[in-house]
């Protein structure tokens, strides 16, 4: 390829020379050098322009004022530009019309799933599945009422909070801790619930039980234990405990009353928000 | 070169009707639909092995023609060797012959007729790769569309950008760089090197009949040492486009372009021997030429073991695609099963299940899929946001549908782990059905 000849020059030394062995000079090759200067230069304007040297209280701004962050919040303002018409719609729309317009149903879908995985998924689980004490939202059994309006209701003012007037409120009394009634009745009772799922139990008990039971829970839970979803009372004749269905985890339910808390979700989500995550917890299989 | 480049050029502008929701060009890579065209075939992303079919006969197709003839590829049909061709037969037209060529290259002074026949060339130049650019870009998007975007110029950036880099690269490769993308760039050659063996078809030099090699002499001196038939005329090295001496012997740079045969064979008849100085040859029939017994025939060398097996793989692929093709259907359904719970128990105390099935639709028109379950248990299915048990999915799509399969109380599909279920989606109209095994999990630990 090269026309040049062999180097007629002979490799100069350093002049520095150890016990008779000397140096040669190789200089490195100018466009090397060169390209090396550049980078330096070009990485002084770099810091200058850019967010670079770290100092106290937070690394130097650069000229340019570039910022990640500044990019994501513009990139998030972008997208909500994107979605004001979609959320404004959504936000106005009849809750129970949602469904049957395929653009808002399956953007409310999409929507409320990413609210529901950054909101709700702590508790309720990323599947929705829930766990003990806090609520499957996959099965038929609703506390509070699963067609879609009670579960706006319920996203949007929470259940047993302080921080919204119209959060959904009951309380079980700790029928044991409070001395409300006897350890013998307490058993008697446990028994009499566990039949009414069929579970199995002490038949011997579940006589003396239905009369506790008419005497202290028939009011909130009904006389046949099927619940009152306006006072948000379980249904005790279902395969469905939410705070564990074996004899032990009654009993103690019983005696110490057990309920969660849910907050209230209109201060910290916007409306069109709320209505996507219902619409979305709507259609996961239990809606009504 | 015609044959290439005109298959290349006209391709995209060829129509084929596949009904009002699907594109009416006859190949076509849709890529913002994740579609590809081919003729009557429409392939969909999850059918893409047909691709990789077809990619793996290309291989095969190459492996067999390196080994019976050599580098045929490279002198015939790669795209390199076809521009390089062509930018060089516009040069010829514009700038004369080689050796008119080589003088205006020589003429050191610029003055107007080497202006006017360069700026000429290179404008040619730049028309054929801004033509070779602009017709890749037709095969993504409705060519005729595409064509009236571009030259109004509202044509996306990429449909610009796809164009540039590619008028840039021929423009460079065919006329600047030529043979040494072939010498340096191309990693073909190497590849080929172990394709070939010694019955394979290459260009070669009879050097046993043209050596000693020397100008024609008017007479025979009969005193002379005797002569080979080459002349050293170098027509063989000039006319080379990897520039090298083919009477060397076989070489890397060789594309097997036989535009040396073609050379040495016109001057064996202008000075009276017989052709075929420079011509294919097979490197296992050189001790028999040398021996003076004529070489064995042509077929002898295409026809071999290694010729044989290739082609048989070759045609298994092909085979293996025909049938693939043949067996696929209209409608497709596949099923994910949602784990995240497996199963949720329902108030009853029944076991439900919940799955996701993609129905892909690949008709050109709006169906309405039925679905069902087959299962040895006694499994219940609904369909979620749907009364009935049949969705509609819209033309040439995939329509993602959660369903419900519930299983009783008390029995075995619910208590055990696993139970066998099978989906099925029927076509309303084609009454076309599609399967799809999965599983039902019940209460059991699956152990």
């Amino acid at each position: 390829m090269s026309k040049q000849p062999v180097q007629k020059n002979e490799v100069s030394t350093t002049g520095h020379e150890w016990d008779g062995i000397e140096e040669f000079n190789n200089p490195l090759p100018r466009w090397w050098l060169w390209t090396f200067y550049l980078t330096i230069i070009w990485g002084i304007g770099y810091t200058i322009a850019y967010p670079a040297w770290p100092g106290i209280k937070g690394a130097t701004e650069g000229m340019l004022g570039f910022s990640t962050r500044a990019e994501v919040a513009a990139d998030i303002e972008a997208v909500n530009t994107q979605n004001e018409a979609i959320n404004t719609r959504l936000a106005s729309a009849e809750l129970t019309e949602i469904a049957n317009d395929p653009e808002l149903n399956g953007y409310a879908n999409s929507a409320g799933a990413a609210v529901f995985k950054t909101w709700c998924a702590q508790c309720h689980g990323s599947g929705a599945a829930g766990a003990k004490g806090y609520p499957n939202l996959l099965d038929n059994d609703w506390l509070w009422g699963g067609d879609i309006e009670s579960i706006h209701q319920t996203v949007t003012a929470g259940i047993r909070n302080e921080e919204n007037f119209d959060a959904r409120y009951s309380e079980m009394p700790a029928f044991g801790r409070d001395e409300l009634l006897e350890d013998e009745q307490i058993d008697q009772v446990v028994n009499f619930v566990m039949s009414l799922s069929g579970d199995p139990m002490d038949a011997s008990l579940v006589g003396e039980g239905a009369t506790v039971f008419a005497d202290n829970c028939a009011s909130c839970h009904g006389d046949a234990g099927l619940g009152d979803r306006d006072q948000g009372a379980p249904n005790l004749a279902d395969a469905i405990w939410l705070f564990g269905g074996s004899y032990g985890d009654i009993r103690e339910t019983v005696y110490n009353s057990r309920f969660g808390v849910m907050p209230s979700w209109d201060t910290r989500l916007t409306e069109a928000q709320i209505r996507a995550v219902s619409a979305y917890v709507h259609q996961l299989g239990g809606g009504e | 070169m015609a044959v290439t480049l005109g298959i290349y050029y006209i391709v995209p502008w060829l129509r084929w009707d596949r009904g009002p929701a699907l594109p009416d060009q006859a190949v076509l890579v849709d890529l913002a639909n994740r579609r590809f065209f081919f003729f009557f075939i429409e392939i969909w992303p999850h059918e893409f092995y047909f691709i990789a079919g077809l990619l793996i006969m290309a291989g095969l197709g190459l492996f067999l023609f390196t080994a019976a003839l050599g580098r045929v590829w490279c002198g015939y049909a790669c795209p390199q060797t076809v521009w390089t061709d062509l930018f060089i037969l516009v040069e010829r037209w514009i700038e004369g012959d080689r050796n008119a060529r080589l003088k205006l290259h020589r003429q050191k002074k610029w003055d107007l007729r080497k202006l006017r026949l360069r700026v000429t060339k290179i404008f040619a130049w730049i028309l054929i790769a801004l033509a070779t650019g602009g017709a890749w870009v037709f095969y993504f998007a409705d060519a005729p569309n595409l064509l009236r975007d571009l030259v109004t110029g509202q044509a996306h950036l990429i449909a610009y950008s796809t164009v540039g880099i590619l008028t840039a690269t021929t423009f460079f490769f065919g006329g600047f760089a030529r043979e040494q993308i072939c010498i340096y760039a191309c990693p073909w050659p190497r590849i080929q090197a172990a394709m070939m063996d010694e019955d394979t078809l290459t260009v070669g030099y009879r050097e046993w009949r043209g050596e000693p090699r020397g100008k024609l002499q008017k007479e025979v001196d009969p005193n002379a040492p005797p002569q080979g038939d080459c002349i050293n005329c170098m027509a063989c090295v000039n006319v080379c486009p990897t520039g090298i001496d083919i009477r060397d012997g076989q070489q890397m740079e060789c594309i097997t372009c036989a535009l040396c045969i073609d050379a040495c064979d016109d001057m064996m008849e202008k000075i009276g021997k017989p052709r075929g100085l420079i011509d294919y040859l097979a490197l296992s029939d050189e001790p028999l030429e040398r021996a003076g017994t004529p070489p064995r025939p042509i077929w002898k060398h295409v026809f071999r073991l290694r010729t044989m097996v290739y082609t048989g793989l070759w045609s298994l692929v092909g085979v293996l695609l025909i049938v693939a093709l043949l067996m696929r259907s209209d409608i497709d359904v596949t099923v994910a099963p949602v784990r995240n719970p497996t199963f949720v128990t329902l108030s009853d105390g029944s076991i439900r299940n919940t799955y996701e099935l993609r129905m892909r639709n690949k008709h050109g028109e709006e169906r309405r899929f039925e679905i069902g379950i087959e299962s040895s248990e006694a499994l219940s299915l609904s369909i979620e946001g749907s009364e009935d048990m049949s969705v509609t999915v819209d033309p040439d799509s995939m329509r993602l549908q959660r369903v419900y399969v519930v299983a009783p109380k008390t029995s075995q599909a619910a208590q055990g782990a696993l139970s066998d279920l099978t989906f099925w989606i029927e076509d309303s109209i084609s009454n076309e059905r599609a399967h799809k095994d999965t599983v039902f999990h019940g209460k059991g630990n699956g152990q």
